[in-house]
């Protein structure tokens, strides 16, 4: 196998005995970058050369003996999290240009844990797409199929990950935007607890929704990094301030005794009957190791969609009316007064889907709207909370499909929105609700694509959802399997 | 009919967008088939629901007022369109 095979886990083993050095587990990231990415297109920036120095430090610290479970490991961002003298741009025109004064606070934690930056990934402009189609500057193949879109919006970073171009990736998720592109490359991501992760340098979408998280090659890796991100910071007021346990150590492997639930809504009439059996199939899995299965019932489900669609974009219009072409980002040419550079700027600095979106959350907002839509969705997210409260009464984690279908073919929904919006139907209640959400591969289709499954725990308690979820992936081999794209152009 | 073209025009400039006259055709017509699908939140009665803004209790932070470094001019300019090293400059707004 080769070092860009490995999980972070091992390669951080590899490291700490001195078997290999980050310099040489750097050499091999850049060089499957280089042979797998022209087709792939998962990066906007390389980081080459911060990567070097990063690599370089790694090794000195580990030659002291005082390596990190991340020391020396390339990890990719997604281009929404802000970094210092890197070109930050949400894969929009409008920060085309961008180049931040500071570190995300999540990025500052990773390079202080020691880990190597390889670059800025791909995503749906401001984050607003299920597919990374919507990037104002490329499309990113999923590596498992080139025909098909990777999911989105933190699709770069998981397409990454799944091609063996860095060990692990950042993203972010505010409706499954990890969630749902780790199940489309067949990898795992982790969308923590709304709190759990400071935002601050994430270029913000919808504030009450927006986590940051990890993609990763297997459980371990995700809990890892959790373990270096999660926790309070002074210059995000939500971040909550409640401890961060190791992560890492809760992954014991025994689920005996703990209870799962299956929600009766998230299996509908005339389902995918592959993703169907995929994740019934796991289910029995985990009732084989001893976990107590029971139905449960998330009544509200069938509203998710309709709610985020009116919160999100209220909360995004808003956000967006910071990019007015003053202090930073994309200014019209020649325009005849303020008002008029605003409007162009804005118009010809966003994309299609952006501007749907600040047009329907501007409103949703606007006098004599705002009760029948913001409110009546600030209602609906309370009676969807109430179900998550209500089931985690009896149960311990929640198990559903990631995702409705696997990946779909690039250009089949962009002409129809709402279809778009209604591929994360199993994945956005979870951001209404604030709860922890992970994905991992649990199967694959009869065309060979990778099917999600979804594990869901009460607010703070990734440690549970971590511990069930590594359980399941300990008893499978779905994460071990490589896509077979990948593999082109690359040396063996 | 959930929104007419001249809503979407009065959205449209409460946004600070500039839609081309096809761009705010297609779009009235999407936001209509979203809202549309949206209207299914009308078949639940939340009379007495409280609404969720945020799912963690917020509250203002507070921390002492003493003076700290604070973002270099030169940095605060570096990504502007336009400047004059001092200032961001804009088109004129007094006659």
């Amino acid at each position: 196998m080769s070092l860009t095979e490995k999980t972070a886990h091992e390669l951080s083993d590899l490291l700490r005995k001195k078997e290999v050095k980050a310099a040489e587990v750097l050499d091999g990231a850049f060089a499957r970058i280089r042979a797998v990415d022209p087709s792939i297109r998962a990066f906007l920036t390389l980081m080459e050369e911060t990567a070097r120095k990063q690599a370089a430090a790694a090794d000195e610290r580990i030659a002291r003996g005082q390596a990190g479970p991340l020391t020396g490991i390339p990890v990719a961002l997604k281009d929404n999290l802000c970094t210092r003298g890197t070109r930050t741009t949400c894969a929009s025109k409008i920060l085309g240009n961008f180049v931040p004064p500071y570190d995300a606070t999540v990025v500052s934690a990773l390079d202080k844990a020691g880990a190597v930056f390889v670059g800025k990934t791909n995503l749906d402009e401001f984050a607003m797409g299920s597919s990374t189609e919507n990037s104002a500057f490329q499309v990113t193949r999923n590596p498992w199929d080139k025909e098909r879109i990777p999911g989105g919006s933190s699709g770069g970073s998981a397409a990454a990950v799944a091609a063996d171009m860095c060990a692990a990736a950042l993203g972010s998720d505010t409706g499954g935007s990890i969630r749902q592109p780790a199940a489309c490359c067949g990898i795992v991501g982790l969308k923590p607890t709304y709190g759990r992760v400071s935002r601050y340098g994430l270029v913000a979408f919808a504030s009450s929704l927006d986590q940051i998280g990890p993609l990763a090659k297997d459980v371990r890796d995700a809990a890892l990094i959790l373990d270096a991100i999660a926790g309070k910071d002074p210059a995000d007021s939500t971040s909550a301030d409640v401890p961060v346990p190791s992560h890492a150590a809760a992954l014991t492997g025994d689920v005996r005794g703990l209870r799962i639930g299956i929600p009766k809504e998230y299996f509908l009439e005339g389902m995918d009957a592959e993703v169907e059996k995929a994740v019934r199939d796991a289910v029995e899995v985990l009732r084989r190791l001893g976990a107590d299965v029971r139905e449960v019932s998330l009544p509200h489900t069938p509203y998710a969609v309709a709610v985020y669609y009116i919160l999100a974009t209220s909360e995004a219009s808003s956000n967006l009316a910071r990019f007015d072409g003053v202090k930073y980002a994309y200014r019209a040419g020649r325009p005849s007064d303020l008002l008029d550079m605003y409007m162009k700027s804005r118009a010809e600095g966003f994309g299609a889907e952006v501007k749907r979106r600040i047009m329907l959350g501007t409103y949703a907002l606007s006098a004599g709207y705002y009760d029948a839509y913001y409110r009546k969705g600030q209602q609906v997210r309370t009676l969807i909370k109430q179900d998550f409260d209500r089931a985690f009464e009896t149960v311990d984690v929640i198990v559903t499909p990631t995702a409705p279908t696997p990946a779909f073919k690039i250009g089949e929904k962009t002409a129809d929105p709402l279809q778009m919006y209604l591929s994360d139907i199993f994945t956005i209640s979870v951001n209404l609700a604030g709860v922890p959400g992970l994905s991992l591969p649990c199967g694959f289709s009869s065309g060979s694509l990778p099917i999600g499954l979804q594990f869901l725990a009460k607010a703070f308690d990734e440690p549970t959802l971590l511990r069930a979820a590594h359980a399941y992936e300990q008893a499978s081999e779905w994460h071990k399997r490589k896509p077979p794209a990948a593999g082109e152009g690359a040396k063996a | 009919m959930k929104i007419t073209r001249r809503e979407a025009d009065h959205a449209a400039r409460l946004a600070r967008l500039a839609l081309t006259e096809e761009e705010a055709e297609k779009t009235t017509e999407q936001l209509d088939k979203i809202l549309e699908y949206v209207a299914k939140l009308s078949e639940l009665d939340t009379k007495d629901v409280e609404p969720t803004s945020h799912v963690i209790p917020v509250s203002n932070v507070m921390r002492d007022d003493v003076a700290r470094p604070s973002l270099p001019r030169v940095e605060a300019l570096a990504n502007a369109p336009d400047s004059d090293g001092e200032f961001f400059r804009v088109p004129k707004i007094i006659e």
